[in-house]
């Protein structure tokens, strides 16, 4: 499944600069040196972080996109920053634990 | 390639946002010398861990990563306080990261072990007082 796919399913774009990037699996976390031990290449990367090093992780983890769960959206330099690094950041309002449940059910 | 490939960049001690630069910079120079995702993300990443215990503890260094066709060599070098337990310090968990650093989502004391688990081989050379470097080598063949 395709990053942009998820805009049909209630998650909304920060910035989508590689939108037909593929999703494979899924990670959560907040703490961004476990994330960057344990989040596969290719993960949705599910967060309530949204600060400048969330960018730098994303990028040098190489996940598929940046969910930020709860309502939690970029600063808008953060945004302009991912936007140039081409790490696509998504918003929802659904707490973690449902998005990555919407997101178990398309990856089936 | 038939002469190493060096690349040095300074880690500014003072800004924490900019963290991430130089191992960023690096992740572009090996995409674009071809090297593989895999080596790419796994010395990438061992590096930014490298650069953000530089920020937290250290007021910043240099760095250095050299590549040629047998391995890819990243040195940390800082003249910070040291490591006290060096031990400890390579236990998952085990962290000395001030609280305002923990707000940001680091100091969840796995920079050490994730250098170490993205790596073949990482040599830690601290003196308390006077600082610490550490050279890490990812090897291509």
């Amino acid at each position: 499944m395709t990053v942009e796919k998820l805009l049909e399913h209630g998650f909304e774009a920060v910035t989508l600069p590689d939108p037909e990037r593929e999703i494979d699996g899924v990670y959560i976390g907040d703490l961004l040196s476990w994330v960057m031990g344990r989040a596969r290449s290719d993960n949705a990367w599910i967060t309530i972080m949204s600060n400048m090093n969330v960018i730098a992780v994303a990028t040098l983890a190489d996940t598929s996109c940046v969910i930020l769960a709860e309502g939690v959206t970029l600063p808008d330099d953060i945004r302009e920053t991912a936007e140039a690094k081409g790490v696509n950041v998504l918003t929802t309002q659904l707490p973690a634990y449902e998005a990555a449940m919407v997101l178990s059910g398309l990856l089936k | 390639m038939s002469e190493d490939l060096v690349f040095h960049f300074d880690v500014d001690g003072e800004n924490f946002t900019s963290a991430g630069q130089a191992s960023v910079q690096v992740k572009k120079n090996l995409r674009q010398l071809g090297l593989s995702p895999e080596i790419i993300r796994r010395v990438s990443i061992a590096m930014y861990e490298g650069e953000i215990n530089m920020v937290i503890h250290a007021g910043g260094g240099v760095a250095d990563v050299r590549v040629n066709e047998n391995y890819i060599e990243i040195v940390l070098e800082d003249h910070g306080p040291g490591i006290k337990n060096v031990e400890m310090a390579m236990q998952e968990g085990y962290s000395t990261a001030p609280d305002d650093v923990r707000s940001l989502g680091f100091g969840a004391g796995m920079g050490l072990p994730n250098m170490k688990r993205y790596t073949d081989s990482m040599k830690i050379d601290t003196v308390v007082g006077e600082g610490t470097t550490i050279t890490m080598r990812v090897n291509l063949v």
